[in-house]
């Protein structure tokens, strides 16, 4: 009988263990979604074992480009993110927030029928662990509380998994997000496949994690799984595709609504709003309110929007930013900077999805790159005026 | 475990429209009183969001407290489906209502200095709230103007309610048309014009200003030239809204959100991005 694990522990498990875990999550009531290969990309879906991960894939990436090639190996988790985000599941792209029947010539309200799923999110990167943290300040920890989030999110148990490739648009390092997890979730799983074997270190993050890891085998992980581990991790995070420089970026940014660059940008930006799609952190929203055609009931429907669209600034007269350049502006400018003083952190995890699904190719590392050199030139070329 | 909605700032709770009063041809004021229980505080400048059932939500103002009753007070203007809607309501029927919602004037640090108001149109509408608070503490104030301008004479806003303020010369109350008729009396032109015909201690007053956007930068650039500080200038702003909580993103202004932020807002802190365009 192995010790009872404990938080902040590693512990070591073969790909048996891994899939007996699956088994118990799904024995205690939680819906388990993962990664799994379809249409030639890597979403998450629900999953019912080991069997349905892209096992022995990789994704290529590149801006405006994202392929699936085979490894030479089978591991379970050799990629990097894809088109989808846990905000799926989280922060739904459609939510029903309450129905309201007629009651005479009154109404009442009622929360929607369906209770809360819970979710084992199992797979999540470092980059996601922290968009969801991000998105737990906008729906948990504001002065409004969406409480259907702050559900869905209390009853998650989240299994992450530490980086062992970098995505060609990836920059968490640059975002200091990533691609070490370590914070917010209940396990952590680092995949090893070496001579010794196909095996897993699991780290454990909170007290449900350790419970769950007690009824499985696992033993305790030896120093050099332990350093195995860690040179995984510093071999993602040296070769991370992209970089992003923060310093000063917030500043650089709210100084520049005006500059020249953003015509630059419009000039190639579609306003499709892909990027705010699968952006794991974009939250905006709209409302719908329907009607039955009988007047008997309502509900209202809140879904993913974008800033990319006309209608999101319309007001009676028109819409304030009919230009792409003013809603590109308000992408960029929103993720990068508004957002620290809305929230106290970036927007931007640095998991390069915006890179890959812009059709495109618009890479916002390079756009702030660009800018901020743009910027600096036309700082020194005005004191030489001075 | 089943959801609940308690303490759900989503959730409208249920009021009756205790009057209807027609302002003119698009516009009316409805008087909203809770079914059962208080309707909660608010401060002059916020607003409430008001749902016709089935049909949608608005931000809309709060334009007066229906006094005693325990009711709002609100003036819309039908410009398309759900203002529509709330505009069609007769008494007794039942509507949605969330609120109130943002910050409103600064009624307190005005106090002792002189006040300006400055009304576009339905900009009038979270100002009247002010006016009234002003009126009820009038001591506490020096000087107060009103300088309202709205489209023609027929489109003449809470005309009763101007009576009651000019009484006693309590608030200083002048009307500009764009286009006047041949009975009109008074002034004719935009409104920022009236600032400097306006008597008032610059650096001793507080300016309230509300209206389409374009009316506001140019009511704001005649109070700046008649040396009122930045500081002391409000203006409350407009942007699309859903939610009224911080959580939709849509009424995104510059680092605010006008529905925490604002929609009332220290002049100084946005001046930055005032007359940037499409922001
Ligand atoms: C803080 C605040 C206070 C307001 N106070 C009043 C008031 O006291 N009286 C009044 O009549 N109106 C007021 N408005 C404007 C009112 O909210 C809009 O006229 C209303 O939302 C229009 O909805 P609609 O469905 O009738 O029109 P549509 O034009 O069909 O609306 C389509 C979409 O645009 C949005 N929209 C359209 N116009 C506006 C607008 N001007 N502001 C914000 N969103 C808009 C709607 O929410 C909806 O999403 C206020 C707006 C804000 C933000
Ligand atoms: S802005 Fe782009 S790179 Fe940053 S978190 Fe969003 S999708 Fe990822
Ligand atoms: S940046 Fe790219 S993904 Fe985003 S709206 Fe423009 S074209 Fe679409």
């Amino acid at each position: 009988m192995t010790s009872m694990p404990q938080p902040g522990m590693a512990r070591c498990i073969e790909p048996a263990a891994l899939q007996a875990l699956i088994d118990l999550l799904a024995q205690e009531g939680y819906l388990i979604v993962g990664p799994t290969r379809q249409d030639d990309a890597i979403v998450y879906d629900r999953i019912a074992g080991l069997d349905d991960l892209p096992a022995g894939w990789t994704d290529v990436q590149a801006p405006g480009h994202y392929t699936l090639v085979r490894r030479d190996d089978d591991a379970f988790f050799g990629y990097a993110v894809g088109p989808h985000s846990w905000k799926r599941f989280l922060h739904p792209p459609v939510e029903t927030l309450w129905r309201a029947l007629r009651d005479g010539d009154s109404f009442t309200l009622a929360a929607p029928s369906a209770p809360a799923p819970r979710y084992a999110l199992f797979g999540v990167r470092a980059c996601d662990l922290r968009a969801i943290a991000i998105q737990d300040r906008v729906f948990r920890d504001g002065a409004h509380v969406d409480h259907a989030y702050a559900d869905r999110r209390r009853s998650a148990f989240i299994i992450a998994v530490n980086c062992g490739v970098a995505g060609g648009n990836c920059f968490c390092v640059s975002m200091g997000s990533g691609p070490r997890a370590d914070a917010g979730f209940d396990l952590a799983l680092t995949e090893l496949i070496d001579a010794a074997g196909h095996r897993f270190l699991l780290e454990v993050g909170s007290d449900a994690g350790a419970a769950l890891l007690a009824r499985i085998d696992n033993v305790e992980a030896s120093m050099a799984d332990v350093d195995s581990a860690k040179a995984v991790v510093s071999h993602t995070a040296a070769h991370m595709g992209r970089h992003m420089e923060t310093r000063g970026l917030k500043e650089l940014l709210q100084g520049q609504p005006q500059h020249p660059r953003w015509d630059d940008v419009a000039a190639r930006c579609l306003a499709c709003g892909n990027c705010t799609m699968v952006c794991p952190t974009c939250f905006c929203t709209t409302i719908e309110d329907h009607g039955s055609i009988d007047g008997s009931s309502a509900e209202r429907v809140r879904t993913w929007d974008s800033c990319f669209t006309l209608d999101f600034s319309y007001i009676h007269g028109g819409s304030v930013r009919t230009s792409t350049r003013s809603r590109y502006r308000q992408w960029l400018t929103h993720k990068l900077a508004h957002w620290i003083d809305q929230f106290g952190v970036s927007g931007c995890v640095g998991c390069g999805r915006c890179i890959a699904w812009c059709p495109v190719g618009i890479d916002i590392t390079e756009e702030v790159a660009t800018l901020r050199v743009a910027v600096e030139a036309g700082n020194e070329a005005g004191h030489e005026h001075d | 475990m089943m959801p609940t909605m308690d303490g759900d700032a989503w959730r409208p709770s249920v009021y009756r429209v205790a009057r209807v009063v027609r302002e003119f041809e698009e516009v009316v004021t409805l008087t909203l009183r809770p079914e059962g229980g208080n309707r909660p505080a608010f401060m002059p400048g916020q607003f409430n969001m008001l749902y016709a059932f089935g049909v949608g939500e608005a931000a809309i103002s709060i334009c007066g407290e229906d006094e005693g009753q325990g009711g709002f007070v609100h003036t819309i203007r039908r410009v398309g489906a759900v203002s529509h809607a709330l505009a069609s309501v007769s008494e007794g029927d039942a509507v949605g209502l969330r609120g109130p919602f943002g910050k409103g004037w600064p009624l307190s640090e005005a106090e002792r200095g002189d006040i300006v108001f400055v009304a576009g149109g339905l900009g009038l509408a979270p100002l009247r709230p002010a006016i009234e608070h002003v009126l009820q503490h009038r001591s506490h104030y020096r000087r107060v103007t009103l300088l309202f301008g709205t489209r023609n004479p027929h489109t003449m806003l809470f005309e009763s309610d101007f009576g009651r303020w000019r009484r006693g010369a309590e608030v200083d109350a002048v009307v500009t048309v764009d286009q006047a008729d041949a009975a009109w009396r008074g002034s004719v032109g935009a409104v920022p014009a009236l600032v400097p015909r306006a008597t008032f201690d610059p650096k001793e007053t507080m300016a309230m200003v509300c209206g389409p956007e374009v009316m506001m930068r140019f009511a704001v650039a005649s109070l700046r030239d008649a040396g009122v500080p930045a500081e002391s200038i409000h203006v409350s702003m407009e942007r699309n809204m859903k939610c009224a909580i911080g959580l939709c993103g849509r009424c995104q202004y510059g680092q605010d959100f006008i529905c925490r932020d604002g929609p009332v807002m220290r002049y100084d802190r946005v001046a930055s991005r005032f007359s940037i365009r499409e922001i």
